[in-house]
C-alpha cells in the first residue's frame, strides 16, 4: 500500500468525506428506528448534523490543569482512532492494506472505548465514574467473545490480512464468527439491551456527564463513527467479493444499513439488562459462538 | 451574516436540547412535559431532547413556584447550562407562584432569580402548549447569539398564551399576570 492510497483510502473512501455523512446519516437512522417502533415521527432528516453544527457552537466551561487538558484531549482521541478505524476497512477491491492491519483496526476500534473509561474518571463527576466503571466491565466481558469470533476466522486463514479476510468464501464458520460479533455490537455501541454506561434515566449522561459543547460534538461524531466503522467490519466480513469497485461499496453501503437497522430495531424493542445479568450473557450464553468458532478454525486448521 | 454564522443559527433553532428541572412543583407541570415527549405529541420531530445533564442542554424548563430550598439549586443548574442559553418557565407557578402566593416556604415567582425567556402559563399548560414554548425559546435563543445580546435584555412572555391548542383551557388570570411581572 502505498502512501497515495493510503491517504485517499484515509482521507475520501472509506474515510472520513464517506465516514462523516455516513456517521450522522447513522445515527439519524438510529434516531428514526426507534421513533417509527414507538409509533412516533421521529427527528427530521438532518437532525445529528445540526445538532453538532449547535454544539460547535456553545461554550465550554473553563477548564484548568492537567485534568482539563486531559478531559479535551480525550473526545479528539477518540475521534481520531474511530476515523482511522474506518480508513482501513477494506471496501473497494485491491485496495491495498498490509499484514496485520486486522490487529491494528481492533485497537483502533477500542480505543474509543479506552477514551470514554478515561474521559470519565477524569471529569471526577460520581455519574461519570460509575458510568466508567460500568463501560469497563461491560468491555472486558464483550470483548472476549468479539476478539475470539475474529481471531478464529483470521486463524482459519492463517492471516492477520483484512483483505484476504475480506474475500473469504462464505463458510459456516465466517457466519459463526458474524453472528458472534453482531451479538458484541449492541454493547460495543452501547444500545439496549446493553446501554449501562450511558444509562440516562439512572447515571444521567454517565462519562459525557461533565462534557459540553465542542467537547461533546466530538463525542457524538466518535459515537457516529464507532457506528460507521463496527457495521462496517460485520459488512467487509459479510459481504461477498465483487471485482467492480462500485458494486462493492455500494453492498458495503447497503449491509452496513442493514445492521444499523437491525441494531436499532433491537435496541428500542428491549429494555436495559443489569450488570451482572449483561456480564453474564456475555461470558456463559455468548462465549459458546466464540468457543465453537475458535474451535471450529483450529480443526479447519489442522486438517489444511 | 455570513454563511457560517446563518448556518449555526438555524443549527440552534432547529435543535434544542432541554434539561428538565423541579422547583418544588406538584409534579403536574413535569407529567405534561414528558407527555410532550411521546408519541402522541412527538416534541423530537422539533429536534427536542431531554438530556440528563445541565451542561448539554440549551433550555432550561423548570416547573413549581421556587422553593427556599429550590433557589440555590436553580442557580447552580442555571450557571451550569452553557450558553448560548434559554430559560421556560412551565406552568403557573414559576410565573406567579399561583394559588401558593404568599406563602412563607416560597421564594418565587422564578424571574426574581434567573431571566426567563418564556412564561408557559397553565396550571397545568397543555403539552402542545409546553412544545410551543420550547420552540420560542429556541427562536430567541438563536436570536439573541446571532446579535451577541446580553441574556437579560430579552424578556419576552408568550405572545399569545392558549392560542396553542383551540381545546385548551388555560386559567386567563395567571398569564396576564405573568406577562405584566415580566414585562412591567
Amino acid at each position: 500500500m502505498n502512501l497515495i492510497t493510503a491517504l485517499a483510502r484515509f482521507l475520501i473512501f472509506p474515510g472520513l468525506l464517506f465516514a462523516i455523512p455516513a456517521a450522522w446519516f447513522f445515527l439519524w437512522v438510529e434516531r428514526k428506528a426507534v421513533a417509527l417502533m414507538q409509533g412516533r415521527v421521529g427527528p427530521p432528516f438532518m437532525q445529528p448534523f445540526f445538532d453538532f453544527i449547535k454544539l460547535l457552537g456553545k461554550t465550554t466551561p473553563p477548564r484548568t490543569g492537567i485534568a482539563g487538558l486531559l478531559m479535551r484531549l480525550w473526545p479528539l482521541l477518540a475521534v481520531s482512532a474511530a476515523a482511522g478505524a474506518v480508513g482501513l476497512l477494506p471496501v473497494l477491491p485491491s485496495s491495498g492494506g498490509f499484514e496485520g492491519d486486522l490487529i491494528l483496526l481492533l485497537a483502533l476500534l477500542e480505543l474509543p472505548s479506552m477514551c470514554i473509561i478515561a474521559a470519565g474518571f477524569s471529569s471526577r463527576s460520581i455519574f461519570g465514574e460509575i458510568g466508567s466503571a460500568r463501560e469497563a466491565v461491560l468491555s472486558v466481558s464483550y470483548n472476549v467473545v468479539f476478539l475470539l469470533a475474529i481471531v478464529s476466522i483470521a486463524a482459519s486463514q492463517h492471516t492477520f490480512r483484512l483483505e484476504a479476510l475480506a474475500h473469504l468464501p462464505a463458510s459456516p464458520l465466517q457466519i459463526l464468527g458474524v453472528v458472534a460479533i453482531l451479538f458484541c455490537l449492541p454493547a460495543k455501541l452501547h444500545l439496549n439491551p446493553f446501554s449501562l454506561p450511558n444509562a440516562e434515566q439512572e447515571i444521567y449522561s454517565g462519562p459525557m456527564t461533565e462534557y459540553a459543547g465542542p467537547e461533546l460534538a466530538m463525542w457524538e461524531l466518535s459515537h457516529g463513527l464507532e457506528w460507521v466503522a463496527a457495521t462496517g467490519l460485520v459488512a467487509t466480513l459479510a459481504a461477498p467479493h465483487f471485482t467492480t469497485w462500485w458494486l462493492a461499496a455500494l453492498v458495503f453501503i447497503a449491509i452496513s444499513f442493514g445492521v444499523v437497522l437491525l441494531l436499532s430495531i433491537v435496541a428500542s424493542a428491549t429494555a436495559r439488562l443489569q450488570i451482572d445479568t449483561t456480564v453474564r450473557f456475555y461470558w456463559q450464553c455468548t462465549l459458546i459462538f466464540a468457543v465453537l468458532a475458535i474451535s471450529s478454525a483450529l480443526f479447519m486448521r489442522f486438517r489444511s | 451574516m455570513n454563511l457560517w454564522n446563518k448556518l449555526m443559527c438555524h443549527s440552534r433553532r432547529c435543535s434544542p436540547w432541554i434539561f428538565h428541572m423541579n422547583s418544588g412543583s406538584c409534579n403536574g407541570c413535569d407529567i405534561e412535559l414528558v407527555a410532550s415527549l411521546t408519541p402522541r405529541y412527538d416534541a423530537e420531530q422539533l429536534g427536542v431532547r431531554l438530556e440528563g445533564s445541565p451542561r448539554h442542554a440549551d433550555i432550561l424548563c423548570i416547573t413549581g413556584p421556587v422553593t427556599r430550598n429550590a433557589v440555590g439549586a436553580i442557580q447552580t443548574v442555571y450557571g451550569q447550562v452553557c450558553g448560548p442559553k434559554a430559560v421556560v418557565a412551565i406552568g403557573s407557578c414559576p410565573a406567579t407562584t399561583n394559588v401558593f402566593i404568599d406563602s412563607r416556604t416560597l421564594d418565587g415567582p422564578l424571574a426574581k432569580h434567573i431571566p426567563v425567556d418564556v412564561f408557559v402559563p397553565g396550571c397545568p399548560p397543555r403539552p402542545d402548549a409546553i412544545i410551543q414554548g420550547i420552540a420560542k425559546a429556541a427562536e430567541i435563543l438563536a436570536d439573541r447569539a446571532a446579535k451577541r445580546l446580553p441574556v437579560e435584555s430579552v424578556m419576552v412572555p408568550l405572545a399569545e398564551p392558549n392560542c396553542a391548542c383551540e381545546c385548551a383551557q388555560p386559567c386567563k388570570s395567571a398569564p396576564t399576570a405573568a406577562a405584566s411581572k415580566a414585562n412591567p
